[in-house]
């Protein structure tokens, strides 16, 4: 059997020629100490591809890209195939976790200097695949064709319109027409489906072919520099001395980390399940929060609190000089020091790139600048701030209830954080610093002069200045009563 | 083997029979490329430049006018004027109509004017609220805070016949011909 087996694996080599290449990949030698943990993020991105082009065919045999059958196709999914939720919950679980994991892959190559010389291209190329990661994650959003991923694409436009000049046809490319339709998603499942995934293949390839024939980066160690003239003499010398063979040598711990990356997205798609669909895309169902999945949170945040004069430059050059940045790091850093612990500045971007992020996408979680839609009279104000209060100021409490200031404001710890909370603005804000703010807003809240009655701006005022805690008196204009006392005392002396 | 000699590239200037027709092959796949590229490119670009997309912009109904109140401001629905036959629910869109005497209205787009999304109307506190990323505006449709750079957008509209009907078919965002058309004096508002 194994005679015949080997003859029939002849047959096919004497005619295909590819054991001896595969052999030689497999086998090169590689630097002893990159058969490390930390070297198993590359591979594991692998992995995670070629699993979502799997599970994406899987997805691909019932899923029907068009605007009006997307959304029930992924209820079938969900509902009615056999563990079509499954295999529905391993592709968006398998994207959340690509997209960390060549985040991770990318922080570690930067770390580790593996951008430096010769490796530039493979660096170049490196992101290039980020932005089509990225890029499989917004088009894959849209194929989730519901109420999130058309206001999502609505985001899109908005932002490709403020292009300067060409922004309205752009946005018609974009959305294959004039609003957002079947098309739209159509042409989103042409990029999701076949342009991205091809482009993703091929620079993969070149990818994945620059590692072997440059060789993978040795581990960094403190001082020794890299220098255009003698670094591949070095790698090589290195690498035949005392080198050991990729297969098997360091090739375990990629194998047993793929696996156990497979392992992990499968455990997360089994418990926590699909991502959605939610609700219909019906643009005439208007009670929506739109929000975007978890890698593009941090600009949902970014683009809530920007300035608004500098939204559109930091929109559309912002990016344009990350990826420019990211291109030129290579060549602007090709030479020195590998290790981090002799890059300090590398290690700070990162550390505040991370912390920057991280922080956005933990505000963008519970919206501290968003109105808070359902906070309004349902509501009522809590007993302790009417306790022995006036008529007047009861009216104002009303006022306060009904003319929904909680959307925005929190009292007692009900409420929107838009604006300050008022369980104490009284110390903050004198009487008539209060009617001025009410009256005519201003520091991002809008202006209630046309909106309340003189009677209700008095009941409102009365209310907030009852609003401070028992050991501080509130907030007033000692120059006012000065000026008050001194009229009134003219008044009582002239007869 | 070793009889056959190998044509080499000639190195002189002269041009060869086998470089001439290789350059001319070069010439017939070029044009061959620029014939089948001018259809391509057009079909990609169809919704940019075909006959349809200055036509966008036409007269939808949005119901009788006793519909909405004097004074206050009501959800209106129309159904996009552009429709495919995979379109599905998308082209039904949603529009807040102010009606402010008799015959003088405001359509407002559902559409934020900073990135799109549906903003709300609150009638008690008199404001458009956005949930997205917190835009505010007045009850006429002008901005009151947060990151929008600019008031609603407002459809043109007429009224004929105690019908309301405006001028809709492309989603409203900062760039598009309809940001431009708000500010002009709606046709029956003079």
């Amino acid at each position: 059997m194994r005679i015949m087996m080997g003859k029939i694996g002849e047959w096919f080599d004497h005619r295909l020629q590819l054991a001896a290449p595969i052999r030689e990949a497999a086998e090169h030698p590689v630097p002893r100490n990159t058969a490390s943990w930390f070297y198993v993020f590359g591979s594991a991105a692998l992995t995670v591809f070629l699993m979502q082009l799997v599970t994406g065919i899987l997805l691909a045999l019932i899923y029907v890209p068009s605007a009006g059958e997307a959304w029930s196709s992924l209820q079938a999914l969900n509902h009615q195939v056999t563990l079509g939720w499954f295999i529905r919950a391993m592709h968006g679980w398998g994207s959340n976790f690509m997209v960390a994991i060549v985040l991770i892959h990318m922080v570690q190559v930067f770390l580790f200097g593996a951008h430096k010389y010769p490796r530039e291209l493979t660096w170049v190329v490196g992101v290039f695949l980020l932005l089509m990661t990225l890029g499989m994650a917004f088009t894959g959003q849209v194929m989730r064709f519901d109420q999130d991923a058309y206001w999502g694409l609505g985001i899109g436009a908005s932002i490709a319109s403020r292009v300067p000049i060409v922004g309205p046809a752009v946005v018609k490319l974009m959305l294959g027409g004039p609003i957002i339709a079947g098309a739209t998603l159509s042409r989103f499942f042409a990029l999701h489906v076949f342009v991205i995934p091809g482009m993703l293949i091929a620079f993969v390839g070149l990818h994945v072919l620059m590692v072997l024939k440059l060789g993978i980066n040795e581990w960094p160690m403190p001082g020794r520099i890299v220098k255009r003239a003698t670094y591949e003499a070095q790698y090589h010398t290195m690498t035949r001395e005392e080198g050991a063979p990729f297969v098997p040598y360091a090739v375990w711990k990629d194998m047993f980390f793929a696996a156990f990356i497979i392992l992990a997205i499968a455990a997360c798609a089994y418990y926590f399940g699909p991502f959605g669909p939610t609700g219909q895309p019906d643009p005439t169902i208007i009670q929506t929060a739109p929000k975007p999945d978890y890698f593009f949170l941090w600009l949902y945040a970014l683009l809530s609190l920007l300035p608004p004069s500098l939204e559109t430059p930091f929109l559309l050059i912002g990016p344009a000089l990350v990826i420019l940045g990211l291109i030129l790091l290579p060549f602007l850093s090709g030479e020195g020091e590998k290790s981090w612990k002799r890059r300090p500045i590398a290690v700070i971007t990162v550390l505040m790139i991370a912390i920057t992020l991280g922080t956005f996408t933990h505000l963008a979680q519970f919206t501290p600048w968003s109105p808070h839609m359902n906070a309004w009279s349902g509501d009522p104000i809590a007993d302790q701030y009417i306790h022995g209060t006036t008529a007047l100021q009861r009216q104002g409490a009303l006022v306060f209830q009904v003319k929904q200031c909680r959307n925005c404001h929190s009292i007692g710890d009900t409420g929107g954080q838009r604006g300050p909370a008022l369980d104490s603005v009284a110390v903050r804000l004198t009487r008539d610093q209060l009617i001025r703010q009410v009256i005519q807003g201003g520091g991002n809240m809008p202006a209630y002069g046309n909106n309340l009655s003189p009677a209700e701006t008095t009941a409102l005022v009365a209310f907030l200045e009852t609003l401070h805690p028992a050991t501080q008196s509130p907030a007033h204009d000692s120059a006012r009563n000065l000026v008050l006392n001194e009229s009134n005392q003219k008044s009582a002396t002239q007869p | 083997m070793t009889t056959k000699p190998v044509i080499a590239p000639s190195t002189e200037d002269t041009l060869s029979r086998r470089g001439f027709f290789m350059k001319l092959g070069i010439l017939f796949n070029g044009f061959a490329a620029m014939v089948v590229a001018v259809p391509v490119v057009r079909f990609l670009l169809s919704s940019v430049t075909g006959e349809r997309a200055n036509a966008y912009l036409s007269w939808v109904p949005l119901g009788r006018i006793d519909q909405f109140p004097e004074g206050e401001t009501r959800l209106a629905t129309f159904r996009n004027p552009n429709v495919m036959p995979t379109d599905g629910k998308t082209v039904d869109t949603a529009c807040w109509v102010r009606r402010v005497a008799s015959d003088q209205f405001q359509v407002f787009a559902i559409n934020c004017a900073h990135l799109g999304c549906p903003v709300r109307w609150f009638p008690q506190s008199g404001l458009f609220m956005c949930p997205c990323h917190g835009g505010a505006y007045y009850r006429d449709g002008s901005r009151a805070s947060g990151p929008p750079e600019r008031g609603l957008f407002e459809y043109p509209y007429k009224v004929e016949n105690g019908l309301i009907t405006i001028q809709a078919g492309e989603l409203p965002t900062p760039g598009s011909a309809i940001a431009s058309l708000t500010g002009e004096k709606p046709p029956c508002a003079s």
